[in-house]
């Protein structure tokens, strides 16, 4: 049993201390915004914010969550207002299967907290999440039409 | 009006919609008697394709699957331009197989593979807007008792114009479901296209940046419990035994089953409760004959038809053999492609609820009828006590089109918790290990010059794998696969750009026992970068220029030549790169479409920066050139990422690669700049999600050499040393 501050609210979750908090957010709180795309933190589909900076959820036990921020996808948009990333993401047509989108929208949305104005290389640097179905153009776009918005 | 409902029952759909949330609201009744066929809110359906509710909304039926292509918006857009409707107000549904099948296939086929979404569908769906306009432009002037032919429709509006009254869609859809379809309907002439051509955004875009998509790993039913899943390793292998009392007081464990005689799954209350226990799962394997069998003794087999006597000819032209004695100068190289796995981003999934009166399924699948016929076979239920829903694809690439083992397992799971929904996922290292691999080939090319260095001879073996032979042997044509000639073809959807006076092209068939499948591309490639790496091969040894070398081949083909030539020019070709960049062509037509590339690579030791690719496509007509592009650059990051860095090696008769970790993909830092020329030339249709992919890696394996003087043939990449940056 663990108590988890997950997108502004307390939730209850009841867990082994060592689940992964990818699974505590899908299966006992019902947010599935985040995937599971590898379980080992290479692919970066499981991405959310602990207080503000990226993690790959899927390898992050939840003792580690608790008395932090949570913050999933489902958590971004404020007041029914698209993060400016997210809004950058729709504008460009970034998704295609959209399943790792979820979380490069987070590791993104990071980024931006921590330099509003990446460059090429800060992206290359920063973002490494897995898309299969090969975004990465638009992703690029979608981030610098993000850091001018 | 007298309805009934459609046998498949109102209750199951209920079920599925408000488990799944959006994307399966469809419920249909149809007639008892003459009347109206109805979706679940009472719209009427004016036919199979559209629906047209009281608000103006149109709703537009999708039968093949949305994977990521955008296929789902490129038909509503061929159904749109027909109906004349106002585009803002479509909306989309998938009907289901079951009502496929009740409905006598009415909405034909649903396979969504080998590019075929749009363009093998495109005339009934087309024609299915066309014949819901007419009708309801009918009801209109039925209602103003005025001919029919006085009035025109135009964004959901119809207008009578000697008097210029107006009506919409929605206010007399009622009346025009009650009319008989037309028996024939002229079709737009291209030009006249308004929705077709323009890059529409897509439908489906806002669900899948708010995380509200739901996936298939995503579902969840009332009462459902969660399965993971262990499949003998080695392909062939069994099940010997496993010992269920091990793991049985572990948290939520609820069931330990067999699944058919190679599989062992824990259902559990949750997944990550599955997972957990089935690692820890004690299970003995029976591992078969394939037990000793690695990727060098598959390459011994490969290598033995490199020059067997016997192989299955596709082209034959002239005397190979005699022009290649007699030529001035003989070139010949061999080239190998490895074992894939397509690795989508959401692990294969499917969820099952079994009763002795009904098996349901739930789904990601590229082919819903495929799915509903695996259910059938392991329910053993008849088709009318079957159901499959479709959801959402986390990737498809071809492994959930011709495949349905996860839907066969979640079936034989279920029926062991008979009343329970039972919803199971794949780790990512079962995934990894139980894929249907890109077939294993090997290429021995062997070419003659004459004296002036013109091409006079080509001999073109492969020798490998047959997908057909494995997946569909009924197929196969006298024991010939001809996919494995795709790109190489005399004529048709995937016909060589080259005219060669003495031409043999035949293929040694040298089966495994690792399962192969459909992977983006098939078979385009490995012979793309065979035929392609070795263009340039002949040009280096006649001293000729790369694209001066091809064109006097091409002569007879100018659809090919046009993109080729169009690349060419955009890129610079001829003109100096700048300082340290090198460039590299090539060039295919698959799937209808003509495609070619020009690459820029520069190379620092053994670090290779793909820095640019201009693409140019001529697929005939461009339905959404804006998701022509994104099919062009993703598809480069698939195919780039196959040569660059994987491959599945076979040690002990199974899979090694288990993760991202062994098995890697391309980064945003490794994307290269893609430039796309879209330049359809009209009067066929050929496909976008593919063809593309077979031209960067020659491409950039032509660059890489001119770069370096280094001639790479084996593939990945990294075997060599080479890394991506």
């Amino acid at each position: 049993m663990a108590r988890l501050t997950i997108n502004g609210k307390s939730s209850e979750v009841n867990v082994d201390p060592n689940t992964p908090l990818l699974w505590a957010l899908r299966e006992q709180v019902g947010l599935t915004g985040t995937k599971y795309g590898c379980g080992v933190a290479l692919c970066g589909a499981c991405t959310v914010h602990l207080d503000g900076r990226a993690v790959r959820s899927c390898v992050t036990p939840v003792s580690t969550a608790v008395g932090k921020q949570i913050t999933t996808i489902e958590g971004l948009a404020a007041n029914g207002v698209l993060h400016k990333v997210q809004k950058a993401w729709v504008d460009n047509e970034v998704p295609q299967c959209g399943y790792c989108q979820a979380g490069m929208i987070m590791a993104v949305a990071a980024l931006l907290k921590d330099k509003p104005k990446p460059t090429d290389a800060d992206i290359d640097g920063s973002i490494t999440n897995i898309c299969r179905c090969g975004t990465f153009q638009q992703v690029r776009e979608a981030i610098h039409a993000a850091a001018k918005a | 009006m007298i309805t009934r409902d459609l046998k498949i029952g109102r209750r199951s759909f209920v079920i599925g919609s408000a488990a799944a949330g959006a994307g399966l609201a469809l419920g249909l009744k149809i007639p008892f008697g003459a009347g109206v066929v109805r979706a679940q809110d009472g719209s009427p359906e004016i036919n199979a394709w559209i629906v047209v509710r009281p608000d103006d909304t149109v709703v537009i039926r999708i039968a093949r699957s949305e994977m990521g292509q955008g296929t789902l918006t490129g038909l509503a857009q061929m159904a749109a331009e027909e109906l004349e409707c106002d585009w803002s107000k479509v909306t989309t549904e998938y009907p289901t197989p079951g009502q496929s099948v009740a409905r006598k296939r009415v909405w034909g086929n649903f396979s969504t593979g080998g590019s075929r979404g749009i363009r093998e569908s495109n005339e009934y769906v087309r024609k299915g807007g066309a014949s819901a306009r007419v009708m309801l432009v009918q009801a209109a002037a039925d209602g103003w008792k005025v001919p029919a032919s006085e009035c025109s429709a135009a964004n959901s509006v119809i207008t009578h114009k000697p008097t210029g009254r107006t009506t919409t869609y929605g206010k007399v859809a009622e009346a025009a479901a009650k009319l008989t379809p037309p028996a024939d309907v002229p079709l737009k002439d291209p030009k006249e296209w308004k929705i077709i051509g323009k890059s529409v955004k897509r439908l489906d875009t806002i669900d899948k940046v708010t995380g509200a998509q739901v996936y298939g790993a995503d579902l969840k039913l009332p009462g459902m419990l969660n399965a993971t899943i262990k499949e003998c390793p080695v392909f062939g292998g069994k099940v010997k035994s496993f010992e269920a009392d091990k793991i049985k007081s572990m948290p939520g464990v609820r069931h330990v089953v067999k699944v058919g005689e190679t599989a062992v799954a824990v259902v559990a209350d949750t997944w990550w409760q599955a997972k957990t226990a089935l690692d820890a799962l004690p299970i003995a394997w029976d591992e078969g004959p394939n037990a000793k069998v690695t990727s060098a003794s598959i390459a011994e087999t490969l290598k033995s038809g490199l020059d067997a006597d016997q192989a299955f000819v596709r082209t034959q032209v002239g005397d190979v053999k005699a022009a290649i004695a007699g030529a001035a100068k003989k070139v010949e190289a061999v080239y190998a492609y490895p074992f894939l796995n397509h690795a989508p981003m959401e692990p294969m999934n499917a969820t099952a609820k079994y009763t002795a009166d009904k098996c349901e399924v739930w789904v990601p699948t590229q082919n819903g009828e495929a799915a509903f016929a695996a259910t059938l076979a392991a329910s053993g239920l008849p088709a009318e006590k079957c159901e499959v829903y479709k959801i959402n694809l986390g990737g498809g690439f071809g492994r959930r089109g011709a495949f349905h083992d996860y839907v066969t397992q979640a079936v034989l799971i279920a029926k062991q918790v008979p009343g329970t929904p039972v919803k199971l996922l794949w780790t990512r290292e079962e995934d990894m290990v139980q894929g249907r691999y890109h077939p294993v080939m090997q290429a021995k090319l062997t070419g003659g010059l004459d004296a002036s260095g013109n091409l006079v001879g080509l001999h073109l073996r492969l020798s490998g794998q047959s997908i057909l032979a494995a997946v569909f042997p009924q197929n196969l044509q006298d024991g010939r696969d001809n996919a494995t000639f795709q790109g190489l073809d005399p004529s048709g959807d995937f016909t060589l750009g080259y005219t060669v006076p003495n031409l043999l092209i035949d293929h040694a068939m040298r089966n495994t026992h690792v399962p192969p499948g459909f992977w983006r591309g098939v078979n385009i490639n490995q012979n793309a970068i065979f035929l392609e790496c070795f263009m340039d091969e002949l040009a280096k040894a006649a001293g000729q220029d790369a694209l001066e070398f091809r064109r006097k081949l091409m002569t007879k083909h100018p659809k090919h030549l046009a993109v080729l030539n169009a690349v060419a020019d955009r890129a610079g070709w001829g003109k100096p790169a700048p300082q340290g960049v090198h460039r590299g062509l090539a060039h295919m037509m698959a799937f209808g479409s003509y495609v070619a590339a020009c690459a820029e690579v520069s190379v620092t030791g053994d670090k290779v920066k793909v820095r640019r690719i201009v693409c140019a496509t001529d697929p005939g007509h461009a339905v959404n050139p804006a998701q022509i592009e994104r099919q062009i650059a993703g598809s480069f990051v698939y195919g780039l990422s196959a040569v660059f860095m994987e491959e599945c090696t076979v040690k002990d008769g199974r899979i090694e690669q288990t993760n991202f970790n062994s098995f890697d993909s391309m980064r945003i830092a490794q994307m290269p700049k893609v430039e796309s020329i879209i330049m359809p030339s009209g009067g066929f249709w050929g496909g976008v999600g593919e063809p593309t992919i077979c031209v960067a890696a020659p491409a950039v394996l032509n660059a890489y050499f001119n770069a370096t003087g280094k001639r790479i043939r084996t593939f990945p990449l990294k075997n060599h040393g080479i890394q991506m940056v």
